[in-house]
């Protein structure tokens, strides 16, 4: 018995997939040029799905103090958060995520993934209930699997059916709800107002994921939860460093007088290991700067919102009704004209995300672009004019908006 | 043996799902003969959830193959909820 068998329906799957110029599970980047720029396979392409929203992965002070901390500090740990691995500069990165989120305590992990792992799994108990929205990243997910709780889900985005959902478990029982703050698919924001005070109405304890909405949610860019002003509802904010902070690792932040115990008992903290100094030293700078970078999020919007209208005006089925972050994704009716549109797209030198059906929720065909604050209006207004090329190419029909 | 009257409810909400027009009985499962994906089963859990007002933790979810399992499970809930 080959173990490898059950995975034959993947491949068959996979290979059934028309790519014949371009494949996106094998795209190298051979030379990143700049925050919006790589040469892939020997072309020039832009890049509108990196998910580097702010655009930090070139901060002039993140990249000296990440050589300054090479030089001083070394390559790596070593070693595990609770063994030899914390440096003075992990507990100042602390320092400064519970300083920008006004919260008392900051746990930093080696990636969100972990993040999320670690205190899902631990939070909920085996007689307590985890609620999840039922899109979730697959790190609440899987955190929940690894857990013992009683996992229920809840409908996307839906106060109602959190509710309902709620108002059925017994009352005494330890409850926590998992939110994220924006969505990475179709890039929608959660509507955490209503959500959170269900939870908190039905005594829940509340778990933010801010992945995709830090840095350029809130004033400070903090995330959905500063936006709407409703973060004194959630008792813990996840978050990366992986997409606005322009590195790698992860954090917890929380008002929770009790939360240092979670180092303890968190598996994804203590059995890995820490993250490199350099990532530390520019994950610190990064976010310093993330704080200041008022005109970077409004430049960062005035992108979203162009190449939002731009697709819509040119008759794309948008997947959101407006630009609700930097994420901008377009559905495309099936997986065949999907894949033959994501291949033209990047010959024509624009990098997307593609997502297919059986990987997004509601089951769409998704071109999905992330937008960065460097990108300027002229890089802009070309993704939109190769998303209308490309669209004629592959002859997808788009709506005739003066028309409607 | 599940109840003939939660199996009839969820024969009804099965029948939005239930595209192919596939005869339904207890032993019909969701993956082979309704070829549902495991997104939409989730979907139609939340409709019997709903219909039933209980909860049907994700959990037990991989142990449900047939609509008489899920009836089964149902009913199991319903009484413990008492
Ligand atoms: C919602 C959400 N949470 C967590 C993560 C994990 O982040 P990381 O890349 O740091 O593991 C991601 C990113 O993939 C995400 O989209």
């Amino acid at each position: 018995m080959d173990l490898f068998d059950k995975f034959d329906p993947i491949v068959a799957q996979k290979s059934a997939l028309p790519f014949t110029k371009a494949d996106p599970f094998k795209v190298v980047m051979d030379e990143i040029i700049s925050e919006t720029e790589a040469m892939i396979n020997g072309r020039h392409t832009i890049l509108a799905g990196t998910n580097n929203y702010m655009g930090m992965t070139f901060a002039e002070e993140a990249v000296e103090a990440a050589k300054k901390a090479l030089d001083d500090f070394g390559t790596g740990t070593t070693g595990s958060r609770v063994l030899n691995g914390t440096y003075g500069g992990h507990k100042a990165l602390e320092q400064t995520l519970a300083d920008f989120y006004g919260m008392e305590s900051c746990m930093v992990f080696s990636t969100g993934y972990q993040a999320n792992l670690g205190l899902i799994s631990v939070l909920a108990g085996k007689d307590d209930y985890l609620l999840l929205d039922a899109d979730s990243h697959a790190s609440i997910y899987d955190g929940a699997a690894m857990g013992n709780a009683t996992v229920v889900r809840f409908k996307h985005n839906d106060a109602d059916s959190l509710e309902k959902r709620l108002r059925r478990l017994p009352e005494d029982a330890g409850k926590l709800v998992v939110v994220e703050g924006i969505y990475s698919m179709l890039g929608d924001a959660a509507p955490l107002k209503e959500l959170l005070e269900v939870a908190k109405k039905y005594g829940a304890m509340t778990l933010v994921d801010e992945a995709h909405s830090m840095g350029f949610c809130g004033e400070n860019g903090r995330g959905v939860a500063e936006e709407i002003g409703v973060e004194h509802l959630s008792d813990f904010i996840v978050g990366t460093f992986s997409k606005s902070v322009g590195t790698v690792g992860g954090f917890a932040v929380s008002n929770h007088p009790k939360f240092d115990i979670l180092r303890t008992v968190c598996r994804p903290y203590m059995f890995t290991a820490s993250l490199p100094p350099s990532v530390v030293a520019s994950a610190t700078k990064s976010i310093e700067g993330i704080k200041r970078a008022g005109n970077r999020r409004a430049h960062l919007w005035e992108n979203s919102k162009r190449l939002h209208a731009g697709l819509k005006n040119a008759g794309f089925t948008m997947a959101t009704e407006k630009a609700e972050s930097p994420i901008i994704a377009v559905c495309l009716p099936d997986l065949h004209q999907a894949t033959l549109f994501w291949e033209e797209l990047i010959l024509a030198g624009v990098y997307v995300n593609m997502a297919a059906a059986f990987a997004t929720p509601g089951g769409v065909n998704l071109m999905r672009a992330s937008i960065c604050a460097q990108h300027t209006s002229e890089q802009i207004d070309l993704i939109i004019d190769r998303f209308i090329k490309t669209a004629e190419k592959v002859d997808l029909q788009l709506t005739d908006v003066a028309a409607e | 043996m599940a109840n003939a009257e939660t199996l009839n409810t969820i024969y009804e909400l099965i029948t939005p799902f239930n595209k192919k027009g596939i005869e339904l009985a207890p032993e019909t499962t969701f993956a082979t003969n309704l070829e549902l994906d495991s997104l939409t089963v989730m979907d139609l859990v939340a409709e019997i959830e709903d219909e039933f007002d209980i909860v049907i933790p994700l959990n037990l979810l991989p142990d449900l193959e047939t609509i008489a399992h899920v009836a089964d499970a149902v009913d199991k809930i319903v009484a413990d909820n008492g």
